[in-house]
């Protein structure tokens, strides 16, 4: 345990320069575009002195390293500033927000490695066959169809046509209450409450935005596996354990597959982080309230809070992510040892 | 590890039975669908959005409001002629025209019942004219300019001392920024650095209006529920609204189709012509008053400084062509300034013969740009539903007389400091005004102030004498000319072009009746009855 701990820390301490590098660079970065604030938050019948007035409020007449000491300090705090276009601390909206991502990301990634992997291996196995067609086309069909296009259909032909899904409006359905908050995810957080009745709303709501990303993200996972099983199976050691007499499963699942993974894993991490910040589209068709689009405003509104905010989340969970894969990694594959 | 397998047959249970009927529970429910939702619960805060304005019309009473008159093809949209009592009961103007008394209901309550006060009115006015940014702007456009104006004469009694005539005094008090607040509550949770309790009231409800703040979740949904002590007017018969916010158009399309939600404003026209084709749901246009959409010129710089060529682009604008593919007929052409449902109205005004390109190619060549130039085309990235098809039309009709215009677009967030740079040479824009009378539009777009919107730069010491005098005119004869002055000014100096005056389009279920257009486009719950 204890190696593994200072693992950690090692890695933590490292990933420091680089999250204050991002702070920085942002802070700077949101200054530079060309946008007004203070114009576009002033209203409709703003004259220059209401203009100049909302810019004071928000602090944008003092000098850029006056405003970042100010950040700094708030930060220190642990206060993330006030988004002006939703009105809400960031603090509070990322809290609400990124578990709404997070759900829907799980979700959709539990669903694609559950189709992906058997797809890849199958493909592996029988390369060249029909099944190996089969795949390329569905993995390619799912990665070229843009994911609105792709949520839109859905929308279309399992809740306008056939009335199977739930109407498109988010995570829950107004009828139901929230379930208690535990982790943020509700299907999650309303079985631990106990309240199937919930969880199941939840998990429909979800159904279609899930199949939706977890279309887009089939193809990468699917090819990955492909060739890794490919380069696997043609290795030495799979034709020793051929030739050894061992049975076919072993040798695909415990030796080949096994070690097919490692690439799949790095795919993976990086799949993961992709999905969760950059669903704008989804999160717009199915009226989810996620990280992306909650981004995607603040900046199109020059919305300084929300978006030094976001960009500081997601460098954290990149650097916990890399993490976790790399942990991942000595645990499938005992010869990987990594140092800080 | 027991977990896993309870999660798992968890799962199967869940997608294995029955769906829910979502319509359950929903009869005296009325579901809305917008693309946005209120930002925060105070209109008097900085950067409050538009869906904000909905939220204050329904959650507090105003001293005064508007009454209600019937369209000829059997819609209702409020008038702004006939001001009636919402919180005031009645009022007096004092007889030298100087000052104007209320009587406020006795039997008003707050929403948590405490009773409403002049006191309540006087430190709610005080708010918006003392808070700054855009609630106290709005006041000043009816002369309401500081707290001495306002007294509390007893409990019941409130006082507005004029500081000049001004029609608009009285009208601008029943405008969604002239709310009367709950002032004890909010002092109880106002701080020293925030005296007027801004933070807080951002997210709280300290209202008497109809409709109550039951929950609100920002960026996702807000219910109202009402408010069944409500005393300033008929007790409305939806009991609850649900505001559900979802961004895309087609989903929103989708729900309505399905009947899984009630009402909507916000689809392309595009949509809303195929709704209203197909008779499924109820489509109500209302040429949106005061309003229009225009191509603006700025008239500082070259090469749109000099008239002629400005003249020559009003010969050659594809009026009709943008009005049928990029607004689907969802609007009224309208090419003079003073939009259909605004006095002083009248399309022959307009001097030029459209589509006489002859003549636009010898303006260029009077201009001295008988080859043309080149130059930039910019509009709004948040509009381009419609101005996007409207810019490449207009481009294509440019190109005729040789200007040879790039399209430019910008996000929204951009447009809005773009339009104070006053430096787009020619561009896509629109304006409407909540108070309707043509010189309020005028002040705002043409006049020598240079308002951000007069986004032309257009300074005319003509057309701001009719302006001016128009604005404190009480002979009607003499108002009328000069609002037709301003508008023969505006036509011949071509600082803009307008094209169409859009509508205020909403689709709803057929079971919905009592639907009315209101000049804040938003909608009023209060009206509204289902089944």
């Amino acid at each position: 345990m204890k190696p593994l701990l200072r693992l950690i820390g090692r890695r933590l301490a490292a990933a420091l320069p680089g999250v204050v590098g991002v702070l920085v660079v942002t802070f700077l970065l949101m200054r530079a575009l060309p946008g007004d604030p203070a114009a576009y938050f002033a209203g409709m019948a703003a004259t220059r002195e209401a203009i100049e007035q909302v810019r004071s409020r928000l602090g944008l007449d003092k000098s850029l390293p006056e405003q970042f000491v100010v950040y700094l300090r708030d930060l220190a705090r642990g206060d993330l500033g006030q988004s002006v276009t939703t009105g809400q601390p960031v603090t509070r909206e990322l809290a609400t927000r990124l578990p709404a991502s997070l759900e829907l990301t799980l979700a959709a990634l539990i669903l694609a490695v559950g189709t992906a992997l058997p797809l890849g291996v199958l493909a592996a196995t029988r390369s060249g066959s029909w099944v190996d067609q089969l795949v390329r086309v569905l993995t390619t069909a799912g990665v070229s169809l843009p994911t609105f296009f792709t949520g839109l259909i859905l929308v279309y032909v399992f809740y306008y046509l056939l009335g199977w899904a739930p109407s498109p409006m988010g995570r829950l359905d107004s009828l139901y209450p929230a379930p208690p908050r535990i982790t943020g995810l509700y299907v999650v957080d309303a079985l631990l409450a106990g309240d199937l009745e919930v969880a199941r709303a939840a998990l429909r709501q979800m159904a279609l935005p899930a199949i939706t990303m977890a279309s887009f993200v089939l193809a990468p996972l699917a090819r990955m596996t492909r060739a890794s099983m490919l380069g696997v199976l043609a290795s030495d050691f799979i034709r020793t354990a051929r030739a050894s007499g061992l049975s076919r499963g072993t040798v695909l699942y415990t030796y080949a597959f096994r070690n097919a993974m490692l690439p799949v894993i790095t795919t993976l991490g990086m799949i993961f982080s992709f999905m969760l910040g950059a669903n704008v589209l989804v999160e717009k068709v199915f009226a989810w309230p996620g990280v992306g689009s909650f981004a995607l405003e603040a900046l199109l509104a020059s919305d300084y809070a929300p978006v030094q905010g976001f960009i500081l989340t997601m460098a954290f969970l990149y650097v916990l992510l890399n993490l976790a894969v790399d942990i991942l990694y000595g645990v499938i594959d005992p010869r990987v040892r990594i140092e800080g | 590890m027991r977990l896993p397998r309870i999660f798992a047959v968890a799962v199967v249970l869940m997608l294995g039975g029955p769906a829910v009927t979502l319509a359950q529970g929903r009869a005296d429910t009325l579901v809305v669908v917008t693309e946005v939702g209120p930002n925060m619960m105070d209109i008097h805060a900085p950067g409050a959005n538009r869906p904000m304005y909905q939220a204050a019309w329904n959650m507090y009473d105003r001293l005064v409001t508007f009454g209600s008159k019937a369209l000829p093809d059997g819609g209702k949209m409020y008038d702004y002629a006939a001001l009636k009592p919402e919180l005031a009961e009645s009022w007096t103007v004092a007889p030298d025209g100087m000052s104007v008394t209320f009587k406020l209901r006795k039997d008003a309550k707050f929403h948590d019942g405490s009773p409403v006060t002049a006191h309540d009115v006087k430190w709610s006015f005080d708010r918006a004219v003392a808070v700054g940014g855009f609630p106290t702007f709005q006041m000043k456009a009816g002369s309401l300019e500081s707290p001495e104006q306002f007294t509390a004469v007893d409990d019941t009694t409130f006082k507005v001392a004029f500081i000049r005539k001004d029609k608009l005094t009285l009208p601008d008090l029943g405008v969604p920024v002239a709310i009367v607040i709950n002032s004890k509550l909010v002092k109880k949770n106002a701080t020293a650095q925030d005296p007027w309790g801004v933070e807080w009231l951002k997210q709280n409800d300290a209202g008497g209006g109809a409709y109550k703040l039951e929950s609100w979740k920002p960026g996702q949904e807000s219910i109202y529920v009402r408010y069944d002590e409500w005393k300033s007017g008929p007790l409305p018969r939806i009991r609850r609204v649900i505001v559900r916010e979802v961004p895309s158009a087609g989903t929103r399309r989708a729900m309505l189709e399905k009947g899984d939600a009630d009402i909507s404003f916000e689809l392309p026209p595009k949509d809303f012509a195929e709704l209203a084709k197909e008779g499924k749901l109820k489509v109500t246009g209302i040429p949106i008053e005061n309003s229009h959409r225009y191509v603006g010129m700025n008239v500082v710089n070259p090469p749109f400084n000099n008239l002629k060529v400005r003249q020559a682009v009003a010969h050659v604008l594809p009026y009709e062509k943008i009005f049928s593919s990029a607004f689907f007929g969802r609007g009224i052409l309208l090419p003079t300034p003073v939009a259909s449902n605004t006095f002083g109205f009248d399309p022959k005004l307009f001097p030029y013969k459209m589509g006489d390109l002859p003549k636009a190619r010898a303006l260029m060549a009077e201009a001295g740009q008988p080859n043309g130039f080149e130059t930039t085309l910019y509009y709004d990235a948040g509009r381009a539903t419609v101005d996007e098809p409207a810019a490449v039309l207009v481009q294509e009709a440019l190109a005729q007389i040789g200007i040879r215009a790039q399209i430019e677009k910008i996000p929204p967030a951009n447009w809005r400091a773009n339009l104070t740079k006053k430096t787009m040479p020619i561009f896509l824009d629109g304006f409407g005004g909540w108070l309707n009378y043509p010189e309020y539009f005028f002040f705002w777009n043409y006049h020598g102030q240079n308002a951000t919107f007069n986004s032309s730069s257009y300074v005319n010491a003509e057309m701001d004498k009719w302006i001016d005098a128009a604005r404190f005119e009480t002979d009607q004869k003499k108002y009328a000319g000069q609002v037709r002055n301003m508008q023969l000014v505006a036509m011949r100096d071509v600082p803009r072009l307008p094209y169409v005056q859009v509508f205020l389009d909403v689709a709803m279920q057929k079971n919905i009746t009592g639907y009315q257009y209101w000049f804040h486009v938003q909608l009023d719950f209060r009206s509204l009855v289902k089944g």
